[in-house]
């Protein structure tokens, strides 16, 4: 009755060790600031915490953002246990250092994206404008 | 219609996927309240609510942690602001409650305010019947970090908290209407600040001055320091001590008669507005009755008493 509108939701996480968050906040502000609705779970996220937080809060993307190496453990990792959850249609990306020789495996994983350093956030904005629809869901 | 079944068990992401229908506000969000409206009513509902960076995360997290050592199954929904520019939001309470992120048994919700005013959003009330309905014992609500008019939150909760903190501002702050009319606890956090000691007595001044409250409650004053971990347990006695007295008075089932009438008049005005708007956007009404408002050739009282008159007749028609 109140009128619908579909909103997107990006929860922007920051997995492991690694404490540099600079990079994951410009982007959560700059989704905020193109009319995203931005979940920031702040730094050392497990990938257990990252799967509960996408759940509960029913997001529609996931952007990680990841420095210290383990690309290729984590995102392959995270991408199974969505799917062992059900989450499957939940689209994952990243950016961070990430070699560019490691992206087709990542893609091959089920990354959506990969931005590597320097990408212009409205890059970013327009990617996930074109690529994250709100999930449907019935009853 | 198998996810209400699944919410009415319990599942979390069964309870996450209705909660973002309401949210919204697609219609099948209705259908999914109407379901579940039979098995609402039976969690206790804390309302958290005070000034920006007053720590009502952090407090929350810390009350969680205290109801799970009881066992209860405990809601959150923590509400951020939108942006009125973007209409984007940043939402990261989650970022104090990490130790409950994994818990099954508790379920933590982001809202954003979405334009709603009064320190709520339009879907909490909703959202909150959706984690009701799913078995939780004790829900909390934490609302943006408010100034001195956003009340909503007593209408929703059964105990309001109002947090502060040292050093706001002087004790005429504290006597201004608004906020701190509804506390039925105050909570003064970074209570191992020096000057927390003063805002306490500032307080407690201040309610000595107040006239004595229509439900002879008097609320108590804690002084806390949430990221350490003190004073934890005299708040949730105190807590208590409110939960109790509801009961006993029975103001528990008044207040909450008042909360089924206060819903459902917002529901009624929501459904009478938009009945009168799509009616009237229907065939450019709208645009001609805006123009002559503005031109001064109608004011718009008129507009709106004759307004009334057509409607009354359109619902008899129904």
């Amino acid at each position: 009755m109140g009128g619908t509108e579909r909103k997107v939701k990006i929860l922007v996480a920051k997995p492991g060790l690694d404490g540099h968050d600079r990079g994951a906040k410009v982007v959560a502000r700059a989704l905020r600031d193109a009319g995203f609705e931005v979940i920031y779970t702040g730094l050392h996220q497990s990938l257990d915490q990252i799967v509960h937080a996408a759940m509960e809060e029913d997001v529609d993307a996931i952007g990680i953002s990841i420095l210290s190496g383990a690309h290729m453990y984590v995102f392959p990792t995270l991408i199974n246990m969505l799917r062992e959850e059900g989450l499957d249609d939940i689209v994952v990306f990243g950016g961070g250092i990430i070699p560019t020789d490691d992206i087709p495996e990542l893609e091959k994983a089920g990354v959506k994206k990969i931005f590597l350093p320097g990408t212009p956030l409205e890059e970013i904005i327009e990617w996930v404008k074109e690529n994250v629809k709100p999930r449907t869901v019935s009853l | 219609m198998g996810l209400i079944d699944e919410v009415i068990k319990g599942n979390p992401r069964a309870a996450a996927r209705v909660m973002r229908l309401i949210e919204d506000g697609v219609p099948e969000a209705r259908e999914a309240l109407k379901r579940l409206y039979p098995y609402t009513g039976k969690a206790y509902i804390i309302g958290i609510t005070g000034p920006p960076g007053a720590g009502k995360s952090s407090l929350v997290d810390r009350l969680v942690e205290e109801f799970r050592k009881q066992g209860k199954k405990v809601g959150v929904v923590a509400i951020d602001p939108t942006s009125p520019f973007s209409g984007g939001a940043i939402l990261g309470d989650r970022i104090r409650m990490q130790r409950h992120s994994t818990d099954p048994e508790v379920f933590i919700k982001s809202l954003a305010t979405r334009g709603h005013l009064g320190g709520l959003s339009k879907a909490a009330d909703d959202v909150i019947q959706v984690m009701d309905a799913m078995g939780k014992d004790i829900i909390m609500v934490e609302t943006v970090g408010v100034g001195q008019a956003e009340v909503d939150i007593v209408k929703t909760a059964d105990t309001t908290m109002v947090v502060t903190v040292p050093g706001l501002g002087d004790d005429i702050q504290a006597i201004k209407a608004g906020i701190l009319e509804i506390a039925d606890l105050f909570v003064v956090n970074k209570g191992d600040k020096p000057e927390a000691d003063k805002t306490v007595r500032e307080l407690e001044v201040m309610l000595d001055m107040s006239p004595p409250r229509e439900d002879g409650w008097k609320p108590p004053i804690l002084k806390v320091s949430a990221i350490k971990g003190e004073g934890i347990g005299e708040l949730m006695e105190a807590l208590q001590g409110h939960r109790k007295f509801l009961e006993t008075s029975g103001r528990f089932e008044s207040y909450r008669k008042d909360r089924v009438a206060h819903s459902f008049e917002n529901l009624l005005k929501d459904k009478l507005f938009y009945m009168v708007m799509s009616k009237l956007k229907e065939n450019g009404t709208y645009e001609k009755l805006l123009e002559d408002m503005f031109t001064k050739r109608k004011d718009p009282y008129s507009v709106i008493d004759k307004l009334r008159c057509q409607c009354i007749l359109d619902l008899e028609n129904n």
